[in-house]
């Protein structure tokens, strides 16, 4: 269940208002975004599809920083649990 | 006359009806043949299975194809039937190693067809014999009733002369040898899709029909008898040519994922609709088998042939796992690339 | 691809890998469910299991709709398909699906209308385009898919469309959740929770899991890095003795989940008192039916369907495999009678059914491990 992909609004259709035209890797297609708030999405905001509906907006910032310390995992790993708060005592245990 | 004495013949297809996995080009499709033609029809050129028959004539190899095509509808950006019936034929002539003489053409008409439509149809394959270098010499012409047909059906048969140079066999391939690949795969599948118009899917691709004599003949230039083996993917995709290349070696090949060239649109419908790009029928593209050591030579060659820009190495020949088709990735994930099963269908699970 | 290709960047995931490796205690053997179907299939696609230490291992879940649907309500389906003048539309996963008397393609090819659709949208097109026929959609899939099925019935009932219908197998994943846990083979540690149901349902459902059960749970996307920080996530609960329900795919699963959606559900439909999943036997309160307010547009009210009971053939083992208590191989029948050219069970036919992902990605002669 659930092939969903990340597409791109291009543009909301004029003629019905649930509809947007949607841009994945350069393939158009129609997509229904009654699933989604008035509002919630403008032109080149990125939303999940599935079966040519719109079922939720990517947030950006959440991806950036989700990759960012996926970037540094490791590096300083010590440091990252200490964030989390994990206490390094038992860390330099295991 | 001598006769020849026979076993009776296997038949091992015991299908009830024929259904459309049976013309898919995958796994139904080789039972078929396999299973059904080969027994009947016994003899040994057949049973090669190769693109086209090559029979011994008078110290020379003469080769000979034939193909079908059916395809709906019948103009699709890049192309019609008619341009996909000679570049189809010519191509299994080329992957054999032939430089095409001529061709003839079996035409199926629906009654009703509109006189417009036919006369586009034999202008593009007359172009396209133009371009590809060879003659449509002869053929035939069948009208059905309306309902039959899907407009029209072509048929094509061609032959050739073998290079003298030409080595080419599942035999040939060694482990260690290069896959080369001429460019981006999935163009025409995908065309045909999004032309059929039922996925409401639009985007600037065009199929991608073309002669690929060129590579074939640019590959015996640089390579020689270190080509050993070379295919046009069309339907069953790369997937299947290469399973079926592997099944009758005791090799296997490994394709590194990454270096799999696909256009960004062809990429984006197939995660829409959940289809392996490997699994898409190509028309204008050849996958070739050449020896390490000319491997660089044979792919700088198909660099060099017009529309040849994107020709790049996709994998190696190895002897683990045996008889399978693998893809890697950079990261060290790897999958099994089986044969097509039928109809590539989109999901969305 | 935007917000594919940083997900498969190989750099990260090496690191994610390594950080997987560091933490995965080698006294300890993991077992982790991954629950959706499409998790399996991605699991398998992107080679993941290559990536993960021997001692952490994935059992594949029964998220798959396809695979749980009971092969007498796929009958049922191709009993209304051949009424006169109807047209079955349903998603391409359907078509290879087995009934009784042969999958939706071997009876189009028999002359049975049935036709392949992206979108239910795209079935009620086909309603308004031939209004002489009636037009049923064969809708299957959890949460995820119901909002789309929903909407459609809405639209249909505004557009005042009286030839289409739904024939609803939609099932709800709690349950299904509930009943591997309940069940007495169960040895699981933690379960990679379904990013997409998710959208809709928000993460709250799963609650229960750690609560009640003491398991973690981490809302997984979908690309390997993902599904990779989401085993990571989980061996880090179990490291601290925790249970927790954590969102891993926060860029695009709300906490909350989707309220236009759930309302959208709620008001096309009605939660069946039970339901059968293939493997799993009968269980309470996890389907979904077209609700009374939209009857006109609900195939089994319009239809009179067969209703037989279909029990799957002994020697088959896709229940076992669907709890995750057997592996596909460890199944009598795989590889031999059942492949996919010829599957007996759903789980070979559905493209992210353990069997049929097992059958195509996985290396040949890979060891086993019960």
């Amino acid at each position: 269940m659930c092939l969903a992909i990340p597409g791109r609004i291009v543009e909301f259709s004029t003629e019905q208002p649930s509809l947007a035209r949607v841009d994945v890797a350069g393939v158009k297609r129609n997509v229904n975004i009654s699933l989604l708030e008035d509002g919630e999405v403008r032109a080149g905001d990125w939303v999940l599809i599935h079966v040519g509906f719109a079922m939720s907006k990517i947030e950006e910032k959440q991806a950036h920083d989700q990759l960012r310390m996926l970037s540094a995992l490791g590096e300083d790993e010590m440091a990252m649990d200490e964030i989390r708060g994990y206490s390094f005592a038992d860390d330099s245990a295991r | 006359m001598e006769t020849i004495e026979r076993e009776l013949p296997r038949v091992r297809f015991g299908d009830a009806q024929i259904e459309m996995a049976h013309g898919a080009g995958g796994k139904a499709s080789r039972r078929l043949i396999e299973g059904l033609f080969v027994p009947l029809l016994a003899n040994p050129i057949l049973e090669t299975l190769s693109d086209s028959a090559v029979t011994e004539l008078n110290g020379s190899r003469l080769a000979t194809t034939a193909d079908a095509y059916v395809v709906k509808p019948l103009r699709f950006p890049g192309g019609s039937i008619g341009e996909l019936a000679v570049n189809g034929t010519v191509n299994d002539l080329a992957v054999s190693g032939a430089r095409p003489l001529g061709l003839m053409a079996a035409f199926i008409i629906e009654a009703g067809l509109a006189g417009e439509t036919l006369r586009a149809e034999v202008e593009a394959m007359a172009d396209a014999a133009r371009r590809a270098n060879v003659s449509i010499v002869g053929g035939d012409t069948k009208v059905v009733e309306h309902g039959c047909a899907d407009g029209m059906y072509v048929a094509t048969f061609g032959f050739g002369l073998v290079d003298p140079r030409a080595r080419l066999s599942p035999n040939a391939v060694r482990e260690g040898d290069r896959v080369l690949l001429s460019g981006p795969i999935g163009d025409h599948g995908i065309t045909i899709l999004l032309a059929r118009g039922e996925l409401d899917l639009e985007a600037d691709l065009v199929s991608d029909t073309r002669s690929v004599a060129p590579f074939a003949q640019a590959l015996l230039d640089a390579a020689g008898s270190d080509l050993r083996w070379m295919r046009d993917p069309t339907r069953g995709g790369v997937a299947t040519a290469l399973n079926e290349l592997v099944h009758a070696t005791e090799f296997g090949i490994t394709l590194f994922e990454e270096a799999i060239p696909l256009r960004d649109e062809v990429r984006g419908a197939c995660e829409i609709l959940g289809l392996d790009p490997l699994h898409i029928a190509n028309e204008g593209q050849l996958i070739a088998v050449v020896a390490p050591g000319a491997a660089d030579a044979a792919l700088a060659a198909m660099r060099a042939v017009p529309g040849g820009d994107g020709a790049v190495c996709i994998g190696e020949v190895r002897s683990k796992p045996a008889r399978a088709v693998i893809a890697t990735t950079s990261y060290g994930g790897s999958r099994i690339v089986d044969m097509l099963v039928g109809d590539p269908l989109p999901r969305i699970c | 691809m935007k917000y594919v290709d940083e997900f498969r960047d190989p750099r990260l995931i090496k690191n994610v890998a390594r950080e997987i490796a560091r933490h995965a205690d080698p006294d300890r053997h993991y077992r982790i469910m991954e629950v959706c179907g499409g998790h399996t299939h991605a699991i398998y696609r992107h080679g993941l299991k290559d990536l993960l230490p021997e001692n952490v291992e994935l059992i594949h879940g029964p998220g798959c709709p396809v695979c749980v649907l009971p092969m007498g309500r796929v009958d049922d389906g191709l009993a209304i398909a051949e009424q006169p003048g109807v047209i079955l539309t349903a998603f391409g996963d359907m078509m290879r699906v087995p009934g009784t008397r042969g999958t939706p393609l071997e009876l189009k090819a028999r002359g049975v209308d049935i036709r392949m659709v992206y979108s239910p949208l795209d079935a009620l097109r086909i309603a308004q385009t031939t209004p002489e026929k009636h037009v049923v959609f064969f809708a299957i899939g959890f949460e995820t898919t119901a909002p789309s099925t929903a909407l459609t019935l809405a639209r249909a009932k505004a557009l005042g469309v009286r030839n289409f219908s739904v024939f609803s197998n939609h099932v709800t994943i709690v349950p299904a959740i509930r009943a591997i846990l309940d069940s007495p083979d169960m040895r699981l540690d933690a379960f990679v929770g379904p990013g997409h149901v998710s959208t809709v349902t928000g993460c709250r459902p799963y609650e229960f899991v750690a609560r009640d059960y003491g398991k973690p749970v981490v809302i997984s996307g979908f690309e390997p890095l993902d599904i990779l920080e989401s085993i990571l996530m989980i061996l880090r609960q179990l490291r601290d003795g925790e249970a927790r329900v954590e969102n891993q795919y926060r860029r695009i699963v709300p906490w909350e989940g989707n309220l236009p959606a759930l309302r959208a559900i709620a008001e096309a439909f009605e939660l069946r008192p039970y339901f059968e999943w293939r493997g799993l036997g009968f269980i309470s309160q996890s389907a979904l039916k077209v609700s009374a307010a939209y009857a006109a547009w609900d195939s089994e009210v319009q239809f009179e369907v067969p209703g037989v009971r279909v029990t799957d053939p002994k020697a088959a083992q896709c229940g076992e495999v669907l709890k995750g208590v057997l592996k596909p191989p460890q199944c009598k029948l795989f590889g031999k009678e059942c492949n996919p050219e010829h599957p007996i069970g759903a789980l070979m036919v559905s493209s992210e059914g353990a069997c049929a992902a097992y059958y195509r990605y996985v290396h040949l002669g890979e060891p086993v491990t019960v």
